[in-house]
């Protein structure tokens, strides 16, 4: 196993990408490259959190997330223990910092976090002495997925400079579009953002995108297409008239990718709702990385994992 | 009967457009009058040098949550705040359960506040039965029984027709209807202004144009009927200029706005803390200009609070469960003075006639005034007093404000309500 690069970092939370600098966000990508080989090694446990415990303190349904950073952690040696609201005391009607709380006095040393509710993990971070990784709140951020989709991206293309991405559907309710503007303009690439009216935020273009409401206009122009998934869960109704109509005018085909350069790479934070952003043939396609994300989200988290509360090699 | 004289301060009186160093005389329970009484004796003298005596303060929307929510603010302990924010005088909303929606209701808040033996405080009695914006309440009855104006509070009367007819028959009392300018269907879900900060934040807004499309019915329907509108916590610089123009025209539309809204703006809410999740929303530095060029003209009457008070159990949640509103009634003097008087948007007289004969006109009470024969109540504030907001030292029952740890300068020094002295601050 090769040994890691020393690396600077001083934050003892990850709350968002609008707070990192460019240079931090490299540092996450770069380590993230020495735990790809990690990934393939399979078995092969390193010891850098080693007596640390992680706790997922997840509010919300999650499969990939939760799971990847539960086992980003374990190849990092600590231990986790898993969460969930439903048969626990918040059913019983006990505050989220309350909560929070007990579980910290048990001698915890990371939280990770997932909540409905925009600031609930930096509501954590204040009340808390443990490190918070937000793992996605409300239609705010979602920064370990943003950074695995700018690795993926990174890792195919070879840089982001100069690429020109585009984040097609619910950006108003997704937070993985604003985690995705934060740190993808940061390292050069230019974004459009592409959806209809009522799912893209006025005023939008002061984040440094371009906005536009027809794929079929920018998808000649684009390098990457990031296809969101419908919020249904956080939108009201009546945003758009019916799934067939939307899909009809941002879902992803084969006829309309036709039109797109012959190197588009497409992603999808998923889960998606197949056959309304995209359809399977083009989801399982060449152009997509969608598995190659869920595989990158792995090494990607155990690099945060690693900078917010990991020892240096030498002392592991 | 005693009597107190105060000397040496500069009596401020926007009703009788008095400002003069001058000694003022109270005899038992009324004010005798101001200057000099020859052959009077005073049985007890405030030296008042270097600071200003004010008809006692008056907030006219405050929230005393009795009864039903004595966890978050009594009569008692509402009107204990008041007076230690140098506020004689409230009048409180009937979003209370069961709501202030009979005469009975409206009596128990006398008879509590007379208990309490604080500040003097009025309810408000509601427009319609129940808050359920279906019925007129007994409007009669409330006023019989003390109301001095009616408003379903934070539950906009969503009927055009019965705000109308509440418009219409409140007329016959003389009695202004108070509006909470929302449309709710535009605000559904929101937990702050819609603009550039809610969408960075991803959280949903309340735009602007849910509060200005219900101020504007509201004025076309006061001069449909002729009948006495004022509006609640105006917050947005389209609002300023629709109730500007109505004025113009002639209509019977006065206006409100609070602290919070010319103080703080939108941007508060980046640090995730609910003491600044309000309703109307902070807005944003223009709207923030409008409300101060809008108390300077005269478009905004009065200010006032909208004391809500929360018991920090409740506030201290995720944004999107935490309750809307703050504590107000200690901090709406010094807010006002810093935010306003200070950058010299408003002089003393203009600041204090929005906070006395302004809200007292309007609630038709005989109180922000120190003519001769009205009861006592006088607020001597120190203009120089530098201190900081401490919400560990408020006497409200509730801690939600934003304006903890706010350095201001100004505060109420004593504070006289009916004659007697309620509140000293210790020099």
């Amino acid at each position: 196993m090769p040994s890691l690069p020393r690396m600077t970092w001083d934050r003892p939370h990850l709350l968002g990408l609008e707070e990192l600098t460019r240079d931090e966000i490299v540092t996450v990508l770069d380590l993230a490259e020495h735990f790809t080989h990690d990934s393939q090694e399979r078995r092969k446990k390193r010891a850098n959190l080693a007596g640390k415990v992680v706790v997922n303190l997840f509010f919300e349904p999650s499969t990939r997330t939760r799971m990847s950073f539960s086992l980003a952690a374990r190849r990092l040696g600590a231990d986790v223990l898993d969460f969930s609201p439903s048969g626990s005391s918040t059913s019983k009607g006990e505050t989220f910092i309350d909560t929070a709380k007990n579980i910290e006095a048990m001698g915890i040393d990371l939280v990770i976090v997932r909540h409905a509710a925009t600031g609930a993990p930096h509501l954590l971070a204040q009340h808390l002495q443990a490190g918070v990784i937000n793992a996605g709140d409300g239609a705010h951020e979602h920064p370990t997925q943003g950074l695995l989709d700018i690795f993926t991206i990174r890792q195919i293309r070879g840089h982001l400079d100069g690429l020109t991405v585009g984040l097609v559907g619910d950006i108003a309710h997704s937070r993985v579009a604003r985690s995705n503007i934060h740190g993808l303009t940061k390292l050069g690439a230019k974004i459009i953002v592409c959806g209809p009216p009522t799912l893209v935020p006025r005023g939008i273009e002061e984040l440094g995108v371009e906005v536009s409401h027809s794929l079929d206009a920018i998808l000649p122009r684009c390098d990457v297409i990031n296809m969101l998934r419908i919020q249904f869960e956080r939108q009201r109704s009546g945003l758009f008239p019916s799934i067939t109509e939307y899909a009809r005018l941002f879902g992803m085909d084969s006829a309309r990718l036709k039109k797109a350069k012959p190197d588009l790479l497409l992603l999808a934070p998923g889960p998606i709702n197949r056959g309304v952003e995209i359809t399977p043939e083009v989801a399982d396609g060449p152009h997509s990385a969608i598995l190659k994300q869920v595989t990158n989200g792995l090494a990607v988290r155990m690099a945060v994992l690693h900078l917010l509360c990991g020892q240096p090699e030498e002392m592991a | 009967m005693t009597q107190l004289r105060i000397t040496n301060g500069r009596v401020i009186d926007p009703s009788q457009s008095l400002d003069q160093v001058a000694d003022l005389w109270i005899r038992g329970e009324r004010i005798l009058g101001i200057g000099p009484q020859p052959g009077l004796v005073a049985d007890r003298t405030i030296d008042a040098a270097g600071m200003i005596v004010s008809p006692g303060l008056i907030d006219m929307h405050v929230h005393l949550r009795e009864p039903g929510r004595e966890e978050d603010e009594t009569v008692a302990t509402g009107s204990a705040a008041a007076v230690a924010g140098g506020i004689t005088s409230v009048a409180c909303m009937p979003n209370t359960d069961p709501p202030l929606d009979h005469q009975a209701a409206a009596e128990f808040i006398h008879l509590q506040a007379r208990r309490a033996g604080n500040a003097h405080v009025f309810p408000i009695g509601c427009v319609t039965k129940g808050r359920q914006g279906a019925e007129l309440a007994e409007i009669g009855g409330l006023v019989e029984g003390g109301a001095v104006a009616f408003s379903d509070d934070d539950v906009p009367i969503v009927s055009a027709e019965i705000m109308r007819r509440a418009l219409e028959y409140c007329r016959m009392f003389d009695k202004p209807v108070l509006s909470h300018a929302e449309d709710l269907e535009l605000t559904k879900g929101g937990l702050m202004h819609e603009g550039r900060e809610s969408m960075r934040l991803g959280l949903r807004g309340m735009p602007a144009a849910a509060e200005e499309v219900m101020i504007y019915r509201d004025i076309e329907l006061a001069r449909l009927t002729g009948g006495r509108l004022h509006f609640l916590h105006v917050s947005t610089a389209g609002s300023v200029e629709l109730i500007r123009r109505a004025k113009n025209d002639g209509v019977r539309v006065t206006a409100e706005t609070c602290p919070q809204y010319f103080f703080l703006t939108d941007q508060e809410l980046r640090r995730f803390d609910s003491n600044h999740k309000l309703n109307p929303p902070l807005r944003t530095q223009d709207d923030v200009q409008a409300l101060i060029a809008g108390l300077k003209d005269g478009t905004l009457d009065v200010l006032a609070s909208d004391h809500s008070p929360q018991a920090p159990e409740k506030k201290l949640r995720e944004l999107d469960q935490a309750p809307f509103g703050i504590v107000g009634l200690e901090t709406l003097l010094p807010i006002s003075i810093k935010a306003l008087l200070e950058p010299g948007h408003l002089t003393w007289p203009q600041l204090i006639e929005k906070l006395t004969i302004r809200p007292a006109s309007i609630l038709d009470i005989k109180r922000g005034t120190l003519k001769p024969e009205v009861y006592a109540d006088v607020t001597i504030i120190d203009p120089a007093a530098e201190w900081t907001i401490d919400v560990s030292k408020f006497a409200s029952k509730s801690r939600n404000s934003p304006f903890d740890g706010v350095k201001v300068r100004g505060r109420a020094h004593a504070v006289i309500v009916r004659g007697g002295v309620k509140y000293e601050q210790i020099r």
